[in-house]
């Protein structure tokens, strides 16, 4: 047999921009992880104090800022605070870049988190006389369940019918929304004596442990953080491992890459989509759980708070990877803890906190506009993350 | 009118697409552009067609220098181009499809006078004989059609020069034939024509002069009647090319494959498969040969459990797959290296260990139970690439780093290196070089001496007629034929491919 | 080309077949239901109104009849469908069902009682009103293939802009703002996702985020301190036209509404003509298609799009302003509350067509409108329930549509240029 020649040719499929390189990628380089995502924050913090110029005036930028760092930050209250905000973010940070990897876009965290939430509130406060090391885990499996269920849902719709989740999920946040409203003032559920939709207290024995308790600082039962942080960690390593080190992972993430080469591996596209979806829902699902166990005690409106959506924020921030959800959602929690400082010490709103998040978002998701102004060179080129409306 | 191409170089990172060419092509005359995949012959022509700008050199057209920013100046300069991909718009008819960019209009809203542009299509089609339905929507035409649509639109921007890229990859031997007497036609008729194929004997018998361009240079001159497709090929390649594959005769062995009366619907709900019977035994290549179109992706993708046929039955030995799913066919020790490596092959942001266990992943070695075992599959990967001369630095690359020739090599390695007994191979070396050619034929015939019962599919007449030991012919959805590949020729096998054989 | 194909061989029923049969079986359970619950046991005569004044044209019919007559719509369409598929007039099928569906709970709810249909109809103009805006919308920016997610972001932005310059200035001038504001909005679409090709989902859901933060900041910090200064632009009044608005029932709904009602017929119409018939919409919609084919005979992909998708972000505010200047008459945070991703579902469902999106956005009004007269009729019905009618409409026809209909070929993939 002679030599095949050596060909210098153009490597073929550079092109077209490379499915999941840009938010989920393979090789975490400096640059795109941590260089980018700071310019990221850093930009969005400058055109933050834009807006603090425009409605507030000029010197109010320093009060706000110096407010928003302390409360984040300094002292083992912030930090406290900071974890304790961080924890439901990171779950549903997992769930939505769980989703991201396997090239779905679940933007339903919000209602996902409701129904964990408030099944997990029923769990709590439905079974008297259970010791805590059984009552925790049960009321959490409840949140898991709910969420579950609701990410099942448009999972289905999704695999079996074509219909985006983009879509489904959001009107199932709407659906879930409405349904807390009714839920909460149904004789069972509804707190004694209330006329307004709020839950009943959850049972002693169902509530996360607060771990720095032990700390003398503050009265009130001291510092806020709870086991659920601990508990959001450890999905963190079982959802890396997942994804990573296991066969259902690597389904996942081919589904995602190109779900016509996963079907030619044998690999069911169907069945990937929808157990992505119906995990992803789970994740959201203790994240509501988490919140209503560990912080809240009960359920009443809109006591996940927007975190479906920064979820999203921090799923693109961290890459769709483990690790850097939680380290974008500790930044979002800092964000969160330290905005409401801001709010309470300056005349500076809350609000801004969420254009900062969403100006974090833009800079991430069009890296190139960051490379741009800020002259950093290198990095792989992309965008492209999901499918469109077809399957 | 006179185009020159002087000195153009074209560079992407890591290779020079073009170095420093020289081309000249006349009115009357056509001028034939050999190389082959990866010459660099597409991107001559897509700056020549403004598509590109070159880094270096220049283009005159009667001796003045041309600058095109973009496609639409290359047309206003008379510059007509047939792409290898059609660029038509599926949803839209012939009428739509010609005229767009270029609308006959009327009144100040831009409101497209649709019965000229009609009259205009019917005119030109009449004079060139280059018959269409003006009406008819585009993504119902069969591929000859679609390619008459595509000179259509030429001859309307009234080009002077016009590239053909690739042309006959969709006809039958016949439908060659017409299509150079088109071309002939348009010479007559005082166009210019650049006309790029990697087909030897096209291009010796279409050219008037023959420019063989090779990893961006052009290596050379030839005209036809003095140069043979050896020369030709050597030019192309480099080296002294062997164009017969070098095998011992068959001996075929018990029946692996055999599928009986198949019906597969297309995704338009047609019978792309329509009653298809046949064998494939261990020990022997069967090649299906067709002009593209005809049904036999949907065969292909039928057998191996991509779709689901309609109607019929496939079965391995005694056990019937017909409504099996891709993973159980893995399980019968079935090798499918699929016609689109790129978008059913591989995944190609995952690196090059993730695509060799695509699909095998999901058992041991490479896994037990739900956990991975990615030290093995990195092991098995060095070992494949090693053994199936995979180029690159590393193993942990992503797979759209490797060019198509290794791409193709390292689906090739992924399937052949288990135990085989029945491998269904299609289109297995379109687009790309000669040397992974020669490679890939050379494993195919390897694992039909061991046992393997071999099915290719492949619109490519020249490697059916070279790999395959029995030949049958797919038109328009049914076998046509079946011929001893010892007995067959282009001329015979071009006429089944055309309906002869109905 | 002569079928093979006998009962005898066949191994599997082809997909078409199959998705009719499961369509056919959720009629049959729809039939079921609607008698059961529905019809039986119900008593009495709706009366519904359909002139201006209580008795002028009045229709009177039994609720019970009514209720039956839509579960054997129902069972008709479910035999249909299992036994040898509607096909093609599926879609249409479906919303005259759910239409006459809609009837039937309306009879039941109303039974004994009589209720204005022309107040309903109106009504149902009306909700249609911003969701189609919101669609057309999204059929400018989906013929050029770029997926506008943002629409809700835009429609709150043009909310917000057209209330603070119909504030300050005036009502025209509020419109205007409004407009441009979303013109904006989709600008910073475009730049994400056809110069920098962010994925097109996520930068509209980026600009949804910004646009919620943006207009809740600003009127937490603004508007909500100075109402008088910022935030009371009063409601544009509806204009009879003359003539037209006198003919009865249609009257009424058609040709005596707002300036925005009139806009959306004539951007309807000039769309589809635009699209359909002019060089401009050949174009687009080649870029939409096929856009290499489109870049190959000199048509400018990315200037295309930029123009497309700004004119889409342009009616989309406009549409938003529609909350503000044409209803409220006031900005209240997020008052859009998912009118945007419901014009989306309009826009599948009508086939990325402007007429069908207004046909689809009409069966999105009605299920709104519905379900405020429900709330009014203390049906016994909760009303969170009753809220969450027009979400699980959208999820109705998402997932029985979308699967047959088919998108711009191109749609969401950004166009690199080599």
């Amino acid at each position: 047999m002679t030599q095949a020649p050596e060909v210098v040719e153009k490597p073929e499929g550079e092109g077209p921009p490379s499915w999941l390189e840009r938010v989920a990628p393979r090789d975490i380089d400096w640059r795109s992880l941590v260089i980018i995502p700071s310019l990221a924050v850093l930009s969005a913090l400058i055109v933050g104090a834009v807006f603090i110029v425009f409605t507030e005036g000029l010197d109010a930028i320093l009060p706000a800022y110096r407010a928003l760092f302390s409360g984040a930050f300094l002292g083992w209250s912030s930090i406290s605070e900071t974890l304790l905000v961080a924890t439901p973010l990171i779950l549903a940070g997992l769930a939505v870049a769980l989703g991201f990897r396997a090239g779905l876009f679940n933007i339903g965290a919000e209602g996902q988190m409701t129904v964990g939430g408030l099944i997990a509130v029923i769990a709590g406060f439905s079974f008297d006389g259970l010791p805590a090391i059984v009552h925790i885990p049960l009321a959490l499996l409840a949140g898991f369940l709910g969420g579950a269920l609701w990410g099942f849902i448009p999972g289905l719709l999704r695999a079996k019918t074509g219909a985006h989740e983009v879509i489904t999920t959001i009107m199932l946040n709407f659906i879930a929304f409405r349904s807390l409203d009714y839920i909460l003032k149904l004789p069972g559920i509804q707190a004694e004596g209330r006329f307004d939709p709020i839950s009943q207290p959850v049972l002693p024995s169902s509530r996360l442990p607060r771990i720095l308790a032990w700390l003398p600082i503050d009265g009130a039962g001291g510092l806020r953080l709870h086991v659920g942080f601990l508990v959001a960690l450890a999905m963190a390593w079982v959802v890396y491992w997942l994804l990573f080190k296991t066969t259902w992972g690597f389904e996942f993430r081919a589904v995602g890459a190109n779900p016509h080469a996963a079907k030619y591996g044998g690999m069911s596209v169907t069945v990937a989509i929808i157990l992505v979806m119906t995990l992803s829902g789970a994740l959201a699902g203790m994240a509501g759980g988490n919140e209503t166990l560990g912080v809240l005690g009960r359920a009443s409106p809109g006591f996940t708070a927007a975190i479906g959506f920064d979820a999203i924020a921090l799923a693109l921030l961290g890459r769709s990877h483990p690790g850097g959800v939680v380290l974008s959602a500790v930044l979002f929690g800092a964000l969160r803890a330290g905005g409401r400082t801001m709010q309470v010490q300056s005349e500076v709103g809350i609000d801004l906190i969420v254009i900062i998040q969403a100006l974090i978002i833009v800079f991430i998701a069009a890296p190139e506009l960051v490379r741009a102004i800020y002259r950093v060179r290198g990095g792989k080129e992309t965008g492209q993350l999901t499918r469109g409306w077809s399957t | 009118m006179r185009l020159e191409l002087k000195n153009v170089t074209k560079r992407f990172p890591g290779v020079v697409a073009n170095d420093s060419v020289d081309l000249t092509v006349n009115s009357g005359e056509i001028v034939g552009l050999l190389g082959e995949n990866g010459a660099g012959k597409t991107t001559l022509m897509n700056i020549l067609y403004g598509l590109y700008e070159a880094d270096e050199g220049e283009l005159l057209i009667d001796g003045r220098q041309v600058r095109f920013a973009g496609p639409g100046d290359a047309i206003a300069a008379g510059i007509g181009m047939v792409h290898q991909h059609f660029m038509l718009v599926p949803v839209f008819d012939v009428t739509e499809n010609v005229v767009l960019g270029v609308e006959p209009t009327r009144g100040p809203l831009g409101h497209i006078d649709i019965d000229q542009a009609r009259d205009d299509v019917r005119e030109i089609s009449s004079k060139y004989g280059l018959a269409v339905d003006p009406d008819a929507v585009v993504e119902d035409l069969p591929v000859g059609v679609q390619q008459r649509i595509e000179i259509i639109k030429v001859l309307f921007r009234e080009a002077e020069i016009i590239v053909f890229d690739e042309p006959t990859s969709v006809l039958t031997p016949q439908e060659v034939e017409d299509f150079f007497a088109i071309v002939r036609g348009l010479k007559e008729a005082g166009k210019g024509i650049i006309f790029i194929t990697h087909k030897l004997g096209e291009m010796l018998e279409i050219a008037d002069r023959i420019a063989v361009l090779r990893r961006g240079k052009i290596v050379g001159e030839a005209e036809p009647g003095s140069a043979t497709k050896e020369n030709l090929a050597e030019m192309m390649v480099g080296r002294p090319v062997d164009l017969v594959v070098d095998k011992s005769p068959a001996q075929p062995k018990e029946v692996v494959l055999s599928v009986k009366n198949l019906v597969v619907q297309d995704e338009r709900l047609h019978n792309a498969v329509n009653d298809v019977s046949f064998e494939v035994r261990s020990g022997e290549i069967v090649g299906i040969a067709g002009v593209q179109g005809n049904g036999q992706t949907e065969l292909v993708e039928a057998i191996t459990g991509l779709i689901l046929p309609l109607a019929g039955s496939v079965m391995i030995g005694d056990q019937d797959i017909t409504l099996a799913s891709p993973r159980k066919l893995h399980q019968l020790d079935v090798a499918h290296v699929p016609e689109d490596r790129q978008r059913d092959g591989l995944v190609l942001s995952f690196d090059l260990v993730e695509n060799l266990v695509l699909d095998s992943y999901y058992a041991k070695p490479y896994s037990k139970g739900i956990v991975m075992d990615w030290d093995e599959a990195r092991r098995h990967a060095d070992e494949l690439i090693e053994q199936y001369d995979i180029r690159t630095p590393s193993a942990l690359l992503t797979a759209s780093s490797l060019s198509g020739g290794n791409q193709q090599k390292l689906i090739v390695a992924r399937e052949f290196a288990r135990d085989t007994r029945l491998i269904i191979a299609s289109q297995p070396t379109r687009g790309i070089d000669v040397g992974s050619i020669e490679y890939i034929h050379q494993r195919i015939v390897e694992e039909r001496d061991e046992g393997a019962a071999v099915l290719i599919v492949s619109s490519e007449l020249d490697e059916v007629l070279a790999l395959a030991d029995r030949i049958l012919v797919m038109y328009r959805g049914r076998i046509v034929a079946e011929v001893p590949g010892s007995e067959a020729t282009a001329t015979d096998l071009g006429l089944f491919m055309a309906g002869a054989g109905v | 080309m002569t079928a093979v194909v006998d009962a005898a061989t066949l191994v599997r029923a082809p997909a078409e077949v199959r998705r009719a049969r499961v369509r056919g079986i959720i009629y049959l359970i729809l039939a079921v239901g609607t008698y059961g619950l529905l019809a039986s046991g119900t008593e009495g005569d709706v009366i519904f109104r359909l002139g201006e004044v209580a008795g002028d044209l009045d229709w009177a019919v039994s609720s019970k009849g009514l209720a039956t007559f839509s579960a054997a719509v129902f069972g008709f369409l479910g035999g249909w469908e299992v036994t040898r598929g509607v096909g093609r007039w599926s879609n249409v099928a479906l919303a005259i069902a759910l239409g006459i569906f809609a009837f039937a709970f309306l009879g039941f709810a109303a039974a004994g009682k009589s209720l204005s249909l022309v107040g309903m109809l109106d009504g149902s103009v009306k909700a249609a009103t911003p969701i189609a805006f919101g669609a057309l919308s999204g059929v400018m920016c989906e013929r050029v293939a770029v997926i506008n997610i943002g629409i809700e972001g835009m429609l709150l932005t043009g909310a917000f802009m057209g209330a603070v310059m119909g504030t300050i200035v005036g009502p025209v001038v509020g419109v205007i703002g409004a407009a441009l504001a979303g013109g904006v909005m989709a600008a910073g679409l475009a730049v994400l996702a056809i110069k920098y090709r962010v994925d097109q989902i996520i930068a509209g859901v980026v600009i949804n985020i910004f646009a919620l933060g943006l207009t809740s900041f600003l009127s937490a910090q603004l508007l909500v301190e100075n109402s008088t200064a910022f935030n009371s632009p009063g409601v544009l009044r509806p204009i009879p036209l003359p003539l037209l608005s006198d003919i009865p029932v249609l009257g009424r709904i058609l040709f005596e509404q707002n300036i925005f009602v009139y806009a959306m017929f004539v951007i309807v119409a000039v769309l589809s003509y635009g699209l359909f018939k002019t060089r401009w919409g050949l174009r687009s919609r080649a870029v939409g298609e096929h856009p290499k084919a489109a870049d190959t005979l000199g048509i400018n992909v990315f200037r295309t799009r930029y123009v497309n998708v700004i004119l889409g972000g342009m009616i989309a505010g406009l549409g938003g302003a529609y909350f503000t200047l044409g209803s409220v008459g006031a900005f209240n945070e997020n008052m859009t509350a998912g009118r945007g991703y419901i014009g989306l579902a309009a826009m599948i469902f009508g086939r990325w067509h402007p007429v069908g999106a207004l046909a689809a956005a009409l069966v999105f009004g009605f299920a709104d409108s519905l379900q405020v007269k429900l709330a009014i009729l203390d049906s016994g019905i909760p009303s969170e329930f009753l809220l969450m009618a027009p979400y699980l409409v959208t999820i109705v026809v998402v997932a029985g549509v979308v699967g047959a209909a088919r998108p711009p070929a191109a749609d969401g993939q950004p166009y690199v240029k080599e």
